[in-house]
């Protein structure tokens, strides 16, 4: 089957995963920019990733045929430092140029504190200018319910904003409903030992329906798995679902929001 | 496609994942047993998170289909007003409650 991983933090990967990817059907990818496991020095280190981003992460895909595209952000983990963001939100325009940038992303908020707000805010300010697709990160464990309601009522609050160019990340069972009434994309992550498992992502789909879900890896730096979409696609088939609705999850859906973007394109 | 959509009836969902949820059980067990096992167990007991899986256990005894998002609620910080600084701060996967939350 073929299937699309709509969150893979692919520079954190090795050559060697984009082969897997590529003969296991996934082969279309989009990246957005994240925390690397420690809070960058400069504004000039958010300069060299953008430029991964934009410039090796799709050289690199293509010789295996796999089309990356990237989101481009200040992740909420270093906004709490607001000279820094300010740098960092002044460059963005710049790489949201990029032929293979398709939004802004992953943005939201880690801890849920004053600054993130504030920069979170920026974010958004620019997405509404350029009419931007979001990608939204929510808190982790116990910050992800307050997070994620702090989000959503910040979105709501900016009416150039259309919920549904927005897709929130990172859901789990007690945040999904809202994500949905409020009429956001949702995205559920699949992380050995610390989020969700093909399971309970299976079980959302069996509780919430088909629509405006999408599925994601998010594999990167930490315990992770390249493959979890598919064995997560898997998961779905063998409790007996048609292979039209595991389309529609694995492939049909990502493609349909990602594609709100012209610069979108499956080939 | 009707939504939602349960290929599974009860009995199959018995069938395929009673066995890997046994050993699931086993490992939650064996978690407990091994703070039990030293004489600080009872420092490890009063430990926000221990407190807080400890509730989170006793829901499992509930019904109704909605136990993970029980779960997630009550691990969750309930609050709403947003934090003076994030500075040093990480998540824990319990809320340490009001009085420690600028720790």
């Amino acid at each position: 089957m073929q299937a699309i991983d709509p969150h893979i933090h692919m520079v954190s990967r090795t050559t060697d995963d984009y082969l897997r990817l590529a003969v296991s059907g996934i082969h279309t990818v989009t990246e957005p920019a994240f925390w690397a496991g420690f809070d960058r020095s400069s504004a000039a280190s958010f300069r060299d990733y953008f430029h991964q981003l934009t410039v090796t992460e799709p050289a690199r895909a293509a010789r295996f045929g796999i089309a990356h595209y990237c989101w481009i952000g200040l992740n909420a983990k270093e906004a709490e430092n607001l000279s820094l963001a300010a740098e960092v939100l002044a460059m963005m325009p710049e790489f949201l140029d990029a032929p293979t940038a398709i939004g802004i992303g992953e943005v939201g908020l880690n801890k849920n504190s004053r600054n993130e707000i504030r920069v979170l805010e920026q974010h958004l300010e620019l997405a509404a200018e350029r009419n931007e697709l979001l990608l939204i990160h929510t808190p982790h464990l116990e910050d992800k319910l307050k997070g994620t309601r702090i989000i959503m009522e910040m979105i709501r609050n900016e009416p150039r904003i259309d919920p549904g160019r927005v897709l929130i990340d990172h859901a789990e069972e007690h945040t999904i409903r809202e994500i949905r009434d409020n009429g956001f994309w949702y995205g559920l992550t699949l992380y050995p030992n610390s989020k969700g498992s093909p399971e309970r992502a299976i079980d959302a789909v069996e509780i919430h329906g088909t629509e405006r879900i999408c599925i994601n890896s998010s594999a990167d730096w930490s315990v992770s798995d390249p493959l979890s979409v598919l064995k997560c696609a898997n998961e779905m088939r063998r409790r007996g679902h048609p292979a039209e609705a595991i389309t529609t999850v694995f492939y049909d859906n990502p493609k349909a929001f990602l594609s709100q973007c012209p610069k979108f394109r499956i080939v | 496609m009707t939504d939602p959509y349960r290929p599974l009836d009860a009995s199959a969902i018995l069938d395929l994942y009673f066995i890997e949820n046994r050993a699931r059980l086993l490992d939650i067990a064996s978690f407990l047993d091994r703070i039990d096992r030293h004489p600080e167990a009872e420092s490890a007991r009063q430990d926000f998170r221990y407190q807080a899986f400890a509730k989170a256990l006793a829901l499992l005894g509930g019904s109704g289909g909605d136990r993970t998002a029980a779960i997630q609620m009550a691990l969750s910080d309930p609050s709403t007003e947003p934090l003076e600084s994030a500075a040093g701060l990480k998540a824990w996967g319990a809320w340490k409650g009001e009085a420690d939350a600028g720790d």
